[in-house]
């Protein structure tokens, strides 16, 4: 089953990935065969039968409105690639 | 155990001798420290090592025991977990660049189990990249190589943990299996491992690759030690709210069970012609074993088994997809340079922070939940997996237990499916319809191929019964007695 | 051509629970940067979200006051997109199978009384916030603060059933004082803890068909939306009149420019990628649960407003303004109660020192006092503005302050008698010309008697006691 080079191109956007003309070129390729391969899933027919969209169905786990303040904020931020004081700095979003 | 050298013993006769102070933590500790040293550049198990950390591990739980206090079962022996479990203070990587520098600020519950219980962590194990494979050659760390022939994969994800436990550089370990990421590695490396019942063990700090299939579990040289082990990572945790509140049974007093009268089930889309020839010899070894020790033989079908792969690389990387998303470059990790702007940013860090293997199941993940796409592809497969589970539910009203081979074939060599995505993810389809369903599996040494490689025997249960896999896993174990340490040399 | 608009708007309520829907971090606003987070709320890998009880019952009370059916089984799907405020690159939502459908809110504009159609009520949580570093447009990076991360929201959409913008501000200020009256909101739209989009369309009058709408952003204040949804009609029946046709897009309001503004070319559509979260199971809520928390329901804004005009016979509008605080009304309900007197007068009397009651800083039975010393005449109304006044500020009971000061009035005829005898006494011309024609001079002589008194008299009681000895 073909996915087009723009398909591909389309995906790579949806999830930020950013590819080179030669991983696009491999993706295509890849993607295409996995994508055909899966497609057996249209031999079944699975008309009526309700979907697992949980791994397990029961009673919903709840917990309590009691604050419990994580109180580490050293901890939150420790990681950041770039800062500001406390707050995460990023690139500003470019408008086109 | 005289003449047996420590890093042999099982993690049950380490646990007694320090309990009986034949031997101190720190002994044990610097032992596998050492060996670590020695040994670990041959086979790459692991990713990262902390002698001093351990040390100091060590020498408390020493101080601990002289004034006559225990933590739990596992007190002053030294494990090692995937590295995919946060330990704070101690770098997280799931082998990507993305997480290369990552130090968790919390430990996840399973990290904080084995601490409970008196466990040392000699060190994280390498792994596939964010658990995404079945060879641990998608690492970005570099492969993993079996212990038992070092130009061999060790299996994967957790390809690192098998390894280590058994090139005899830990006591046990903890993987993480999604889709056969605990129990092929195993199986290919001789040893135990077993994954629960979904909601058996929890989810928090286990960095998520498929949310509705992950579990981890323990990988041992016994079975009894995976009891031991499971029963201290096992129980509710309220920070998950998929992890089940119900009582952890006495896995290891399950290893005593008799398995006289189990009916044990054998699945003919599992035994199909083409079959490799020393891994249907093994298995029908792991049978007799048990029919000789009073079990029964059924015949049964699970009708939908060859729809299980497709189901499963629609649901995983769908699920991975959204799970990965987090990793932008903004609050943690690797952050690409250059660029313009905040999606070029993202774009680039995602690019060069994620290796091949990783992309193309995020590129799949996204694809079959797009617009236009949910519903023939990710709808489809929800649906496939509800029958997938009936076909286990009903044959389980048959039978007790199911027995399969493990993986296919022995450990092929270093780089022989490495270019072909599709052949590799067939590694798995003798362990995937169990993560589909939820149900436990355990894969348990049975036979050695011509070349004298490791292959296992998969065990599957109903949801909680994990019991009476160690009943039958044990059996098996005694019936077959294989080493569990990797001959390398020194 | 006559035109008609249709509207349709979506509110996002911050609800008033102690901590945030998913985690334990405070919900409160206003902390330093990044100070009420923790892994879970800032999307560390291996976080998991567990759902906190009070977000559901605060969602099933809303559904229940709005006369939505409560879904016994509802599912919480995970929204997909990247943005810097959102830790997840999701946002937990629910999607299919939300929380509540199929309500309504009974409004007034315009003198008419409408149902407004309530499509869906769910639950999600709320993203962090970007600032733009810098003041200036050259900057750039921008931060992020993931306080609010987490925050649970309630997203209310109303069928496309408002035809005014007058309407459109009915609504929202229904809809707003039923979530301040069930206590799950503040309710405050300039602080953000309720916000409103709006979906604008305009068909020719008679068409049943919709024409194409437009998503309007940025509103802050209930005043805003009406203005916006003016501006926004006229602007789509403008395009229709020139020949253009009205294009799907969303626009912002801009309020010092009073214009609605295009953001296409600036936002990538979407493509959400819903799918149910694996992370949390699907919410299960008993038919026992819902009707013990249908005993929690007070009187509806909507049933106090009827019910206090009618009971009491004052004004529709003062109706309204009692009821836009239980608070209020219930203090006027209690002082009408405490001694029997004028409902008039009570309400104006709430009304007049609003602010204070609802803040709390009024002490509770002042406003009856009040208005039964002045029923009674014991003092006089400038007393009675001044007494409150004091009382706010002091907290002291308003009889005692009334004491203290000797603000009581003379209200009695015959201890005015000897007072007003010698006033008439004083002024001989002035008796005469009065007694000539001169009606006005009426009140000079109440001036005198009210100076001889040093204000102490109670004018009416004076003018009559007057009036009597001047014949």
């Amino acid at each position: 089953m073909a996915i087009t080079r723009e398909e591909v191109l389309h995906v790579a956007r949806l999830a930020r990935l950013a590819l080179s003309p030669a991983e696009v070129d491999k993706m295509k390729e890849q993607l295409g065969s996995i994508l055909s391969y899966i497609r057996q899933l249209d031999r079944l027919d699975t008309s009526g039968v309700v979907p697992t969209s949980h791994a397990i169905e029961m009673g919903t786990p709840f917990r309590d409105d009691s604050v419990e303040p994580f109180g580490q904020k050293e901890e939150i931020l420790k990681n950041a690639p770039d800062r500001e004081e406390d707050f995460f700095r990023v690139p500003r979003i470019i408008e086109d | 155990m005289a003449g047996i050298p420590v890093h042999a013993w099982t993690l049950i006769e380490a646990a007694r001798a320090i309990r009986d102070k034949e031997i101190s933590s720190r002994e044990l500790t610097r032992a596998l420290l050492s060996r670590i040293e020695r040994i670990d550049p041959k086979i790459h198990g692991y990713i990262t090592v902390l002698p001093e950390t351990a040390m100091r591990e060590a020498a408390v739980c020493d101080e601990e025991l002289a004034g006559g206090h225990t933590r739990g079962p596992l007190h002053g022996v030294p494990v090692a977990l995937k590295d995919i479990f946060c330990t704070k203070g101690v770098r997280t990587t799931c082998a990507s660049r993305i997480l290369d520098n990552f130090d968790p600020p919390y430990n996840a519950t399973v990290t904080k189990k084995l601490r409970e219980a008196g466990a040392v962590l000699l060190g994280k194990h390498n792994m596939d990249e964010f658990a995404m494979g079945s060879s641990t050659e998608t690492s970005r760390l570099g492969p993993t190589r079996n212990p038992w022939a070092t130009d061999r994969i060790p299996g994967g994800s957790s390809g690192g943990t098998a390894a280590a436990v058994a090139a005899g550089t830990c006591f046990a370990g903890v993987g993480t299996d999604t889709g056969g990421s605990i129990r092929q590695p195993a199986s290919l490396c001789g040893v135990v491992g077993m994954k629960p019942t979904y909601g058996r063990v929890s989810r928090y700090g286990m960095i998520a690759f498929a949310s509705s299939l992950d579990q981890g579990g323990p990988i041992a040289r016994s079975v009894p030690d995976a009891a031991v082990v499971l029963a201290v990572i096992a129980g509710h945790d309220r920070r998950d709210s998929t992890s089940v509140d119900i009582p952890v049974p006495d896995f290891l007093a399950a290893t005593e069970r008799d398995v006289k009268g189990m009916r044990v089930g054998l699945p003919r889309e599992y035994f199909a012609g083409g079959l490799d020839a020393s891994v249907r010899e093994s298995v029908e070894r792991a049978l007799k074993a048990l029919l000789s020790r009073g079990a029964q033989a059924v015949e049964i079908s699970l009708p939908h088994t060859e729809f299980a792969l497709s189901t499963y690389y629609i649901i995983a990387p769908a699920e991975a997809s959204s799970n990965l998303a987090r990793y932008d470059g903004v609050r943690y990790g690797f952050r690409a340079d250059g660029g313009t702007g905040l999606i070029e940013m993202m774009s680039r860090t995602r690019g060069e922070g994620f290796g091949a293997e990783v992309k193309r199941r995020i590129m799949i993940g996204t694809y079959v939940l797009s617009a236009g796409y949910y519903e023939a592809y990710y709808g489809k497969a929800q649906k496939v997996r509800t029958l997938l589970r009936r076909d286990f539910t009903e044959a389980f009203s048959g039978v007790d237990v199911i027995l399969t081979p493990t993986a296919p074939t022995p450990a092929f060599r270093i780089g022989e499916k490495v270019d072909d995505p599709l052949t590799m993810y067939l590694s798995d389809i003798y362990t995937i319809p169990c993560n589909l369903a939820g149900i436990p599996g355990i894969s348990v040494p049975c036979g050695m191929s011509p070349d004298g490689l490791p292959i296992g025997a998969q065990l599957l249960g109903k949801h909680f019964d994990e019991e009476a896999l160690f009943a039958a896993a044990a059996a098996i174990e005694r019936e077959i007695p294989l080493p569990r340490l990797a001959p390398l040399e020194e | 051509m006559a035109f008609e608009a249709v509207i349709g708007l979506e509110v996002h309520a911050q609800l008033a629970t102690g901590s945030k829907i998913f985690c334990p971090c405070p919900a409160k606003f206003g902390a330093a940067p990044n100070e009420n987070t923790c892994p879970v709320c800032t999307g560390m890998p291996g976080v998991l979200p567990v759902l906190n009880r009070r977000v559901v019952e605060f969602a099933i009370r809303t559904a229940l006051a709005t006369s939505c059916k409560v879904q016994e089984r509802s599912v919480f799907a995970r929204k997909n997109y990247f943005y810097p405020d959102l830790p997840k690159a999701y946002q937990i939502s629910q999607y299919e199978l939300p929380l509540a459908v199929c309500g309504h809110i009974d409004i007034e504009a315009n003198g008419t009384s409408r149902r407004i159609g309530i499509t869906r009520i769910h639950l999600e949580e709320d993203a962090g916030k970007l600032v733009h570093a810098g003041a200036f447009a050259g900057a750039q990076t921008s931060l992020a603060d993931l306080n609010r991360c987490s925050v649970p929201l309630m997203e209310i959409v109303s069928e496309p059933d408002l035809r005014t913008p007058e309407e459109g501000g009915a609504y929202l200020r229904r809809l707003r004082d039923i979530l301040v009256y069930l206590e799950v909101c503040d309710g405050n739209m300039e602080e953000g803890s309720f916000r409103c989009d709006a979906n604008v369309s305009v068909r020719p009058k008679g068409r049943k068909e919709f024409g194409t709408r437009a998503e309007l952003k940025n509103m802050n204040s209930f005043r805003n939306v009406e203005k916006a949804l003016e501006h926004e009609i006229r602007r789509q029946i403008g395009v229709i009149e020139d020949g253009g046709a009205v294009v799907q897009e969303t626009r912002l309001w801009d309020a010092d420019a009073g214009v609605t503004v295009s953001m296409r070319g600036k936002e990538e559509a979407h493509d959400y990628r819903y799918f149910p979260d694996p992370d949390l199971l699907p919410l299960h809520v008993d038919a026992a649960w819902v009707e013990e928390l249908g005993k929690t329901i007070p009187e509806l804004p909507g049933e106090k407003v009827a019910r206090l005009s009618s009971r009491y016979g004052i004004p529709r509008y003062d109706a309204e303004l009692l009821s836009s605080s239980r608070m209020l009304a219930d203090i006027f309900e209690a002082s009408v109660a405490a001694f029997g007197g004028n409902p008039k007068v009570t309400a104006n009397e709430c009304i007049q020192w609003k602010e204070a009651i609802v803040t709390g800083r009024l002490p509770p039975e002042t406003i009856a006092h009040v208005v039964e010393d002045r029923e009674t005449g014991t003092i006089s109304a400038t007393a009675s503005k001044t007494l409150v006044e004091m009382a706010i500020e002091t907290g002291k009971p308003v009889r005692q302050i009334r004491d203290e000061k000797g603000l009581t009035q003379v209200s009695d005829a015959g201890a005015l008698e000897a007072i007003v005898t010698k006033i008439i006494a004083g002024n001989p011309k002035e008796v005469e010309s009065y007694r000539a024609g001169k009606a006005g001079l009426l009140s000079f002589f109440v001036g005198q008697v009210m100076k001889e008194t040093r204000g102490k008299a109670n004018p009416r009681v004076v003018q009559e006691v007057l009036k009597a000895k001047l014949e």
